[in-house]
């Protein structure tokens, strides 16, 4: 297997070097990549919609379509995670632990055993991996608001910088990744449960495509954003600039939703009780 | 674009992959994607590709290196090759 | 011998790209873990996306957020100046993508592990011919 793979992956090799000699030099201005559609989005992006970053404006409104159904198989992928994983929870099978909170003691309970333990001084463990650090949990406790401070600026700021829905929503889903890996799943899903990761990608796709059929039902044509002109006091061309804005928080609520689903989903196995 | 440093990159992310791909330690390989993403951002930052660098930052570098953690952890580290 | 070396300085890029490739390729192909399998198909990806980008760089060009501001004149915007936006906005959406289908693929390792107790390729083959 090892030397027919070689072979297949030299031939591929050969042939796409042998391709290589037709391209244009690395960097040429005048490559046929760059000489169609791209010199007129660049040269109209400020004048016809408002927002300096060409790769945003190209991105919602040029080419919105597209990053509609993009956003869509994002969805799909979420969903089909949790088809594939998610189990029904069981009611605590295996011997769990508890950790007083104040001496940091762990207590094990065996399976059938019952106990009851006043739940304000005791808090949960994970029965498999159990490391506390006090210095990790804060410092992660305090960076959190920024994080997703920080994210919802890319999002809102992808007009003038470099950012938009996508990173901004990535930035958001991990800042709550970053919330279950220091602390515990248990904590992540008390923050932003189940249900909540999973209505905000369908929620953000509703919001993209919502705001296609408005404009379709304003008279204008679908993800025409202009139309939004005759709802807001703003002109043609800043109506364009707010209808991207609409469908960057789309994208990055859809984006936040999926990861924060399929990371759940991932490291708990499906199960939703305890993981990373 | 400055070729040096370009030039640099690629290698590094040349090796990154080749050492994504031999280590005999699954969660050794996680780690060695997410430098080779990390490399790849890099590059994309050097080429002007802002915003695809910045997304790559976030989901290669961050997310897609916590998900084979996540993976790996529920599986084995163990492989044969 | 000039030509040559011209031929190297404008198309090295390229090359080492196909060289990621064919790294990411023989993972799928050789490799016995899934897990390792999952890794060249991303490597095998991001060298892909990589070739796209690199064709919207221009030489001597500045990256696509079109200079603006109060004082700036309202002048005619110049194509050259900017770098090809559209590569990077079909792969940045395919950026995003990428590491949805990473969930998915891993899941299914995750299933495939549980079940066969392996993720060695062989090992699981042999299993199922044993049933």
């Amino acid at each position: 297997m090892k030397t027919l793979g070689l072979i297949i992956v030299g031939l591929v090799g050969a042939v796409l070097v042998s391709a290589t000699v037709n391209f244009p030099p690395f960097g040429d201005p005048e490559s046929p990549a760059s000489l169609h559609v791209s010199p007129r989005y660049l040269e109209k992006t400020l004048e016809e919609t408002a927002v300096p970053n060409a790769v945003t404006s190209v991105l919602a409104d040029y080419r919105g379509f597209d990053t509609m159904f993009e956003t869509t198989v994002i969805f799909c992928a979420g969903v089909a995670c949790f088809l594939l994983l998610r189990v029904p929870r069981r009611r605590l099978p295996r011997p769990r632990q508890y950790r007083h909170r104040l001496t940091g003691l762990t207590f094990r309970i065996k399976e059938g055993g019952e106990v009851f333990l006043p739940l304000r001084e005791f808090e949960p463990v994970d029965s498999i991996w159990t490391p506390h650090d006090f210095i990790i949990e804060k410092v992660c406790r305090y960076l959190i608001p920024f994080i997703q401070l920080f994210g919802l600026y890319v999002i809102a700021h992808g007009h003038h910088s470099p950012g938009g829905g996508f990173q901004g929503g990535v930035i958001l889903g991990a800042s709550i990744i970053l919330l279950s890996v220091s602390h515990s799943l248990r904590t992540a899903l008390k923050r932003m449960g189940e249900k909540i990761s999973a209505l905000f990608s369908p929620v953000g796709v509703f919001i993209f495509a919502g705001t296609g059929v408005l404009c379709l039902g304003l008279g204008y044509r679908f993800l025409d954003y202009q139309a939004l002109a005759t709802l807001l006091p703003v002109g043609p061309i800043m109506a364009r600039s707010y209808g991207i804005l609409l469908v960057e928080v789309g994208v990055g609520m859809a984006v936040m939703g999926t990861m924060v689903w399929i990371f759940k989903n991932l490291a708990s196995r499906g199960r939703y009780d305890e993981g990373l | 674009m400055i070729w040096q440093l370009d030039l640099l990159i690629l290698t590094l992310v040349v090796f990154c992959g080749i050492g994504a791909i031999m280590i005999r330690d699954l969660l050794g390989a996680a780690i060695l994607f997410g430098a080779y993403s990390f490399m790849m951002c890099l590059l994309w930052a050097i080429m002007g590709a802002v915003d695809v660098a910045f997304t790559e930052a976030s989901v290669g570098a961050g997310v897609s290196t916590v998900f084979f953690i996540a993976a790996v952890y529920h599986t084995t580290r163990r492989t044969k090759d | 011998m000039e030509e040559f070396l011209s031929l190297i300085i404008e198309k090295y890029n390229y090359w080492i790209y196909i060289t990621l490739m064919m790294i990411g390729l023989y993972a799928m192909i050789a490799k016995n873990n899934l897990v390792k399998k999952i890794v060249g198909m991303n490597i095998f990806q991001t060298a892909v996306i990589l070739f796209y980008v690199s064709t919207g760089v221009k030489k001597g060009a500045t990256i696509p957020i079109i200079e603006h501001g109060h004082d700036v004149a309202h002048q005619a915007v110049r194509a050259a100046d900017y770098i090809n936006p559209l590569p990077h906005v079909l792969m940045l959406t395919a950026i995003v993508v990428s590491v949805a289908t990473l969930g998915v693929a891993l899941a299914i390792a995750i299933k495939v592990y549980h079940r066969y107790l392996s993720l060695e390729e062989d090992e699981i083959l042999e299993q199922i011919r044993g049933l």
